[in-house]
C-alpha cells in the first residue's frame, strides 16, 4: 500500500546566502557552538567542595569508565543558552496559530503559583500529613474537571494527552474483562481522521484498529459507525471537535449507536478548548476523556513537554480508574496508593510512579480560577470568533477541502489553490517564516490533502489577527500572481533555512563525537 | 526467460524459474521520495500472497511491501541496510528487496502485465 | 478578563465580518438540548491577587522540604538547583515553544535535545540516548516493551529490589498487552539469584541500580546470563546523581538504560512533571520509543539539527508505532541539560562525592542509635534501616517534631511485611545540624 503521508524533505531550491561576515552572526543572531566544543573538562559553573574524608561504600563499583563531560562557567552557560534560546519561536514572539495543539497565552501567575515552596518543594512520598494542601488542590482540580465536563470521576495521573488515551483505553479494556468479554471484544473503531495516537494507543494494549472514512463534510457519519460495529467492537476513539475543527453534529446518535452495540466511546479531548462551559461530554455519551492541561488549560508546552493528561470517566468505567487518588477521610484527605482492594478492588493498576503532574496541575488550577466558568466560557467563544475571522478574511483565496462553512476553534484550508502553481503547502509555511509567523499545523489532518489547519485562539486581538490575515492574503496572492522564488526558497530570513531531512534519517547523528585528533589526545 | 508482474500496490515480481524478486516500481518510489530505511524479513520466512513482506520508509512515510504472491523468503538484499538511496536509484535493478520460492504459480494470474500496470499508473 | 484581548465591540465587528448573528450561531453544530445556557457551578474569574491567596493558602499547608531536616528519597531526591537553572528555563522562547516541527525557527530547542541525547549517553554508558521520556516509571514500561519488539519474546523478569511503582507500571501495561511478568520478592539484602530465572523464553531481564532499597548491584553476571540467552538487561536508576561516581550500566553490560532524571535540574513538585532518561546501543535504535533530535546541514550548508527517524512515531506508523508516545519532557529535560552542563563533570563528580560522603555519616550514626539497625553497607546516598516498630509511625512522630526522615517501606509494599523498614536518604542539602536532628528525633521516639 502506497502511503502518500509523505512531503518534500530536502533543502529546497535555494541559492546559498551566507552571511557574509568574518563570525556568521548576523547581528543580534550569533551563532553558537555545542557545549561540547566550547566547554572544558575542568571547567564548572557550580561550587562544591570536597567532602571531609570518609570511607567509601561503593562496594568496588566506583565509576572506571571516564565521563568526559565538559562543564561551563555561569556566565558561559548563560551565554549559551540564551542565544539557543534566540533561535526559538515562542507564544510571546508572536502568533503561534499550530492547528491542534493551541498555543495560547501562558500566564506568568501559573508559573508563580508552581514555584511556590508547599507546591513546587514537596515530595511525593511525605507523609499525608504534610501535604494536605497539594491533596487538596488536586480535588479541586478534580472537581473542575469533572463539572466542566459532565463526567463521574477522574483520573489525574496520566503524564500527558497520550498517556491519557492509554489510561482511558486500559479502563475500557478493564471494564470489558469485567464483563467476561475480554477475548470476543478485541476491535477499537477509529475514525481515518483521527490523532496518530488514537490507533497507536489502541494497538498497544492489544486492540485491533477498524478504520470509518469521514463523510463528505469532514464529519462522522452514524451509518458508517454503525456498519462496523458488532459483537467485538471494544470501543471508539472519537475526536471531538475533530480534527478538521467541527464539531461531530451527530455525537449523540454515534454514541447511542455504540452503546446499543455493548461498547464505550472513548472521546480524544484534544479540542476540548473549543467548548468549556458551551457543552458537556457527559451530556453528549462520552465514557472517557483526556484533557489536555497544555492545550485547553494553557500550562506551557515547553519545546514538546511536559504535558498533563488528566482522564474523565463516566460512571461505568469510574471503578476501573488507576491508582492513586485522592479521597476524604475524617477531616482530612488521604491517597489511594495501592490497587487491589477497597475502593481500588476493580483499579486497573498504576500508570506512572508517584500521582502525576502536580506542577501542572497547579497552573492549569491558577488558569481556571483566574478565568473562572464566565472567563471559561468567553475563552472558548473567543477562541471559536477568532479561528472563524480568520477563516473568513481568507475564504475567497484559499480552498477549504468541507466547503464554505464555520468551524469551531481552528479552520482548515487543503492545496486544491496551489495546484498547478509550483508552490506546495510546506513552501506556504516556510514563507510565512519569512513574514514572522509559526507556520500553521501542516499536512495533518491527513482527510485534507495538503492540510493547512489555522489555530489563532483567544489569546489574539484583532488588530494582530489582522495583521496575520492581511499577511496571508498577500502570500497567496503572490502564490497566484506566480512569484514561487518568494515560496520554494524559504525561509531565507530564519537562523537556518531548509534543513536535509533525508541526510539525517539516512545516516544518523545522533549525539556529538569529538573530532578524531582531540580524541586520540585525550588516551 | 523472466517475465515481470505489477500489483496495484505497486510492487512487482520477476520471475525466474520459481523464484521470484521482489522490489517497488519506480512510480513507488518516485511518490515516497528520498528512501531512508527499509526493513526486509528473515531469509527461510513463509510469507503469502497479499502479506506484508518489507516495509519501506522516507522521511515522513513508511509504507508495507506486500507479497505479490505466496512463497518462501530464499534471500534479502542487504545491501539496502547501508545504500538505501540504491530503491531510488535503481528500483527494478540494484534496489530489489527478496527473492521468494514461489509456491502456487498460478497466483501470478490476477497481476498486471506491464503494459497493463503502466495504463494502471498513467490513470492514477 | 486579563488574558482576554477582544473588547465587545471587536467582537461584534468580527462577527459581523464572518457574517453571522451572534457568537452562538457558531456553536449550531452542538445539539441545541446540550448547549449550555447558564454557566456551569464553578466560581466566578478571580483577580491576580485572589488566585494568588487562593493557592497559596493551599501551598502553606504543605511542609516544603526545604524548611526542614529532609531524608525522603525513593525515586525522587532533593538537591540543589543553581538559580541560573530556572531563569533560563523560563526564557519565553524556550517555556512557550512547541515540539520543533519547524526546524528552522526550533533550532534552539534542537541544539539543546542534541546536548542532552549526548550527556545521557554519557552518563550511562551508552551509545544512543532519545530526548527524554515522560519519567523513569513510564520509561520503564517502554523498555520493556521495545525489549519484546526486540527479542520477540514477551516475559520480563523484574528484580525485587526494581522501585515498587515501576514494577506496578510494567505489570499493569503487560496485563493489559497480554505479556509475562515474573516478579521476584521484594529483596533487601541484594541477595536475590535473578540468574536461574532467565531462560530462553525470557525477553529482558529489570534490574535497578542502586535499588529501591540503595544497594548498589554488580550488573556483570546478569547480563552474560541475559545475552547467553538471547535476553536484553534493561538497567533501571532513580537517582541519576550517582552516574557521577558508579559504574555506568552501559559499562556492565546493559542493552538498555533508564532511569529518573529529576535530580539533576528538576523541582520535586510532589512528583512531577519528571523527565525520563532513556539510552540504548546503536543496533536498537530503530526499535526506541520516543523522540530523536539528529544533525543536519540546511540549504547553506550550515550545521543544524532535525527531529528524526520519526517514522517509529505514532503520527507516521499510526497502529504500527513503537510507542503512542507524543511529547518528550521538554521543559524538564532542558533543566537537566542546563544543570549537567554547569556542573561539567568535574562539579557532578564532586556532587556524588558529597551525596555519597553524607549518607555514609548519616548511616554510621543512624546505626548507634539504640534499636536502629542499618542494613545494607554497599550504597550510594539512600539506605535502608530496620526500626523496632512500624516506620510509617515513626516517620509520623518525625513529622509532629519537623523532620521528615524517610519514606517507610510499607507505604511502597503495604502487606510484604516490611513494616519495620524505613528507607533514609541524604544528598548535599542536609547539614550536620540536619542529621544529628534526624538522630535525636529518632532516640525520642523510638
Amino acid at each position: 500500500m502506497l502511503n502518500r503521508q509523505g512531503r518534500p524533505t530536502g533543502t529546497g531550491e535555494a541559492a546559498t546566502s551566507g552571511a557574509g561576515t568574518f563570525t556568521g552572526n548576523r547581528a543580534l543572531l550569533q551563532e553558537e557552538a555545542l557545549l561540547f566544543e566550547t566547554g572544558r573538562l575542568d571547567a564548572t559553573g557550580v561550587d562544591i567542595d570536597e567532602p571531609a574524608p570518609f570511607v567509601s561504600r561503593l562496594g568496588g563499583l566506583e565509576r572506571k569508565t571516564p565521563l568526559a563531560l565538559p562543564g561551563l562557567s555561569e556566565p558561559e552557560a548563560m551565554r549559551h543558552y540564551v542565544r539557543l534560546s534566540q533561535k526559538n519561536y515562542g507564544i510571546d514572539t508572536g502568533l503561534f496559530p499550530l492547528g491542534s495543539c493551541t498555543m495560547k497565552h501562558n500566564p506568568r501567575l501559573n508559573e508563580k503559583m508552581a514555584r511556590l515552596p508547599g507546591i513546587g518543594d514537596i515530595h511525593p512520598l511525605q507523609p499525608v500529613s504534610t501535604v494536605q494542601g497539594a491533596l487538596a488542590l488536586m480535588e479541586m482540580l478534580g472537581h473542575w474537571l469533572t463539572t466542566l465536563t459532565g463526567m463521574a470521576a477522574v483520573a489525574l495521573s496520566p503524564k500527558a494527552g497520550a498517556h491519557g488515551e492509554l489510561c482511558g483505553m486500559m479502563a475500557i479494556k478493564a471494564a470489558i474483562a469485567a464483563r467476561g468479554e475480554a477475548a470476543q471484544r478485541t476491535v477499537v473503531v477509529v475514525p481515518d481522521s483521527a490523532h496518530g495516537t488514537n490507533p497507536a494507543t489502541a494497538a498497544l494494549i492489544g486492540f485491533t484498529v477498524r478504520a470509518v472514512p469521514a463523510r463528505e463534510d469532514g464529519t462522522v457519519d452514524p451509518e458508517a459507525v454503525k456498519a462496523v460495529l458488532g459483537p467485538d467492537v471494544a470501543a471508539i476513539m472519537l475526536t471531538n471537535p475533530n480534527t478538521c475543527g467541527l464539531f461531530e453534529r451527530d455525537v449523540v446518535a454515534i454514541a447511542d449507536a455504540v452503546h446499543a452495540a455493548g461498547a464505550y466511546f472513548y472521546c480524544d479531548g484534544a479540542n476540548f478548548n473549543a467548548i468549556v462551559d458551551k457543552a458537556r461530554p457527559g451530556d453528549l455519551g462520552v465514557d472517557a476523556m483526556h484533557i489536555n492541561l497544555h492545550k485547553t488549560f494553557s500550562t506551557p508546552h515547553g519545546g514538546g513537554g511536559p504535558g498533563a493528561g488528566p482522564v474523565v470517566l463516566s460512571d461505568r468505567l469510574a471503578a476501573f480508574a488507576p491508582v492513586p487518588f485522592v479521597r476524604r477521610s475524617g477531616d482530612g484527605l488521604a491517597l489511594v496508593e495501592v490497587d487491589g482492594d477497597g475502593e481500588a478492588a476493580q483499579s486497573f493498576g498504576r500508570m506512572t510512579a508517584f500521582h502525576g503532574q502536580m506542577g501542572m496541575f497547579v497552573r492549569a488550577m491558577s488558569y481556571m480560577l483566574s478565568h473562572g466558568s464566565d472567563g471559561l466560557r468567553q475563552a472558548s467563544e473567543d477562541a471559536v470568533l477568532n479561528a472563524n475571522y480568520v477563516r473568513a478574511g481568507l475564504a475567497d483565496l484559499m480552498s477549504q477541502p468541507f466547503g464554505d462553512k464555520p468551524c469551531m476553534h481552528e479552520a482548515l484550508f487543503d492545496d486544491t489553490w496551489l495546484k498547478g502553481t509550483g508552490v506546495t503547502t510546506l513552501d506556504f509555511a516556510k514563507a510565512m517564516i519569512d513574514e514572522g509567523y509559526h507556520p500553521m499545523t501542516v499536512y495533518f489532518p491527513l482527510v485534507a490533502h495538503g492540510a493547512m489547519l489555522v489555530e489563532p485562539t483567544e489569546s489574539e486581538s484583532k488588530a494582530s489577527l489582522d495583521l496575520f490575515v492581511a499577511t496571508l492574503r498577500d502570500l497567496a496572492l503572490a502564490v497566484k500572481a506566480g512569484d514561487t522564488e518568494r515560496f520554494t526558497a524559504a525561509p531565507r530570513l530564519a537562523p537556518r533555512r531548509r534543513l536535509d531531512e533525508t541526510k539525517a534519517a539516512r545516516s544518523p547523528v545522533l549525539r556529538w563525537t569529538p573530532p578524531e585528533p582531540i580524541r586520540d589526545a585525550a588516551e | 526467460m523472466a517475465e515481470t508482474r505489477y500489483t496495484k500496490d505497486h510492487e512487482y515480481i520477476r520471475i525466474e524459474g520459481d523464484t521470484g524478486t521482489v522490489g517497488i516500481t519506480d512510480y513507488a518510489q518516485q511518490q515516497l521520495g528520498d528512501v531512508v530505511f527499509v526493513e526486509l524479513p528473515q531469509v527461510g520466512k513463509t510469507i503469502g500472497k497479499g502479506a506484508e513482506a518489507a516495509v519501506v520508509e522516507s522521511v515522513k512515510a513508511a509504507s508495507e511491501v506486500y507479497a505479490p504472491v505466496g512463497g518462501e523468503v530464499v534471500e534479502v538484499n542487504s545491501e539496502l541496510e547501508g545504500a538505501p538511496a540504491t530503491v531510488n536509484e535503481d528500483p527494478k535493478g540494484r534496489g530489489w528487496f527478496l527473492k521468494l520460492r514461489v509456491t502456487d504459480a498460478s497466483e501470478l494470474q490476477g497481476l498486471m502485465t506491464e503494459d497493463q500496470y503502466n495504463d494502471f499508473v498513467a490513470n492514477l | 478578563m486579563r488574558y482576554l484581548p477582544l473588547t465587545d465591540t471587536e467582537r461584534a465587528d468580527m462577527l459581523a465580518r464572518i457574517g453571522v448573528g451572534s457568537i452562538d450561531a457558531l456553536f449550531v453544530d452542538i445539539p441545541e438540548k446540550h448547549r449550555l445556557a447558564d454557566l456551569v457551578d464553578l466560581p466566578r474569574r478571580k483577580t491576580e491577587l485572589e488566585v494568588e491567596r487562593a493557592i497559596g493558602r493551599m501551598a502553606a499547608a504543605n511542609v516544603s522540604a526545604g524548611s526542614v531536616p529532609f531524608f525522603v528519597g525513593a525515586g525522587a531526591y532533593k538537591h540543589h538547583v543553581p538559580a541560573s537553572v530556572d531563569h533560563l528555563i523560563q526564557r519565553s522562547e524556550f517555556l512557550t515553544s512547541y515540539t520543533p516541527y519547524q526546524p528552522e525557527i526550533a533550532q534552539g530547542t534542537l541544539q539543546y535535545l542534541f546536548e542532552f541525547q549526548t550527556q545521557v549517553a554519557a552518563l550511562t554508558g551508552m551509545e544512543v540516548a532519545n530526548a527524554s521520556m515522560y519519567d523513569g516509571s513510564t520509561g520503564c514500561g517502554e523498555a520493556v516493551l521495545m525489549a519484546h519488539r526486540v527479542t520477540r519474546r514477551r516475559k520480563a523478569v523484574l528484580s525485587g529490589g526494581l522501585h515498587p511503582h515501576y514494577a506496578d507500571v510494567v505489570r499493569t501495561l503487560s496485563a493489559m498487552a497480554g505479556d509475562d511478568v515474573v516478579a521476584l520478592e521484594p529483596d533487601v539484602s541484594a541477595a536475590e539469584d535473578l540468574i536461574q530465572a532467565i531462560d530462553g523464553t525470557v525477553s529482558c531481564v529489570v534490574v535497578q541500580t542502586p535499588d529501591v532499597f540503595g544497594n548498589l548491584r554488580d550488573l556483570r553476571a546478569v547480563a552474560d546470563a541475559c545475552h547467553a540467552n538471547g535476553a536484553l538487561l534493561i538497567a533501571v536508576f532513580t537517582e541519576a546523581v550517582s552516574l557521577g561516581l558508579v559504574e555506568p550500566p552501559g559499562a556492565m553490560g546493559a542493552d538498555i538504560v533508564v532511569g529518573e532524571g529529576q535530580s539533576i535540574g528538576n523541582a520535586l513538585s510532589f512528583g512531577g512533571p519528571y523527565v525520563g532518561l532513556f539510552a540504548t546501543r546503536s543496533k536498537y535504535v530503530r526499535q526506541m520509543p520516543g523522540r530523536l533530535c539528529g544533525e543536519t546541514v540546511d540549504a547553506d550548508g550550515n550545521r543544524g539539527f532535525v527531529l528524526t527517524l520519526s517514522t517509529r512515531e505514532q503520527h507516521i506508523r499510526r497502529d504500527k508505532a513503537t510507542s503512542n508516545i507524543c511529547t518528550n519532557s521538554g521543559l524538564c529535560s532542558l533543566a537537566f541539560t542546563i544543570h549537567m552542563s554547569l556542573l561539567g563533570q568535574a562539579g557532578l563528580t564532586r556532587l556524588a562525592r558529597v551525596n555519597h560522603a553524607n549518607a555514609v555519616r548519616l548511616a554510621d550514626m543512624l546505626d548507634g542509635v539504640p534499636g536502629v539497625t542499618v542494613l545494607n553497607w554497599v550504597f550510594f546516598n539512600e539506605f535502608t534501616v530496620r526500626l523496632p516498630r512500624p516506620a510509617a509511625d515513626v516517620v509520623e512522630d518525625l513529622a509532629r517534631r519537623g523532620i521528615l526522615g524517610g519514606v517507610p517501606v510499607s507505604r511502597l509494599l503495604p502487606g510484604a511485611g516490611l513494616d519495620d523498614l524505613l528507607l533514609v536518604a541524604s544528598t548535599e542539602v542536609n547539614t550536620d545540624e540536619d542529621r544529628a536532628a534526624l538522630v535525636a528525633g529518632l532516640r525520642e521516639v523510638l
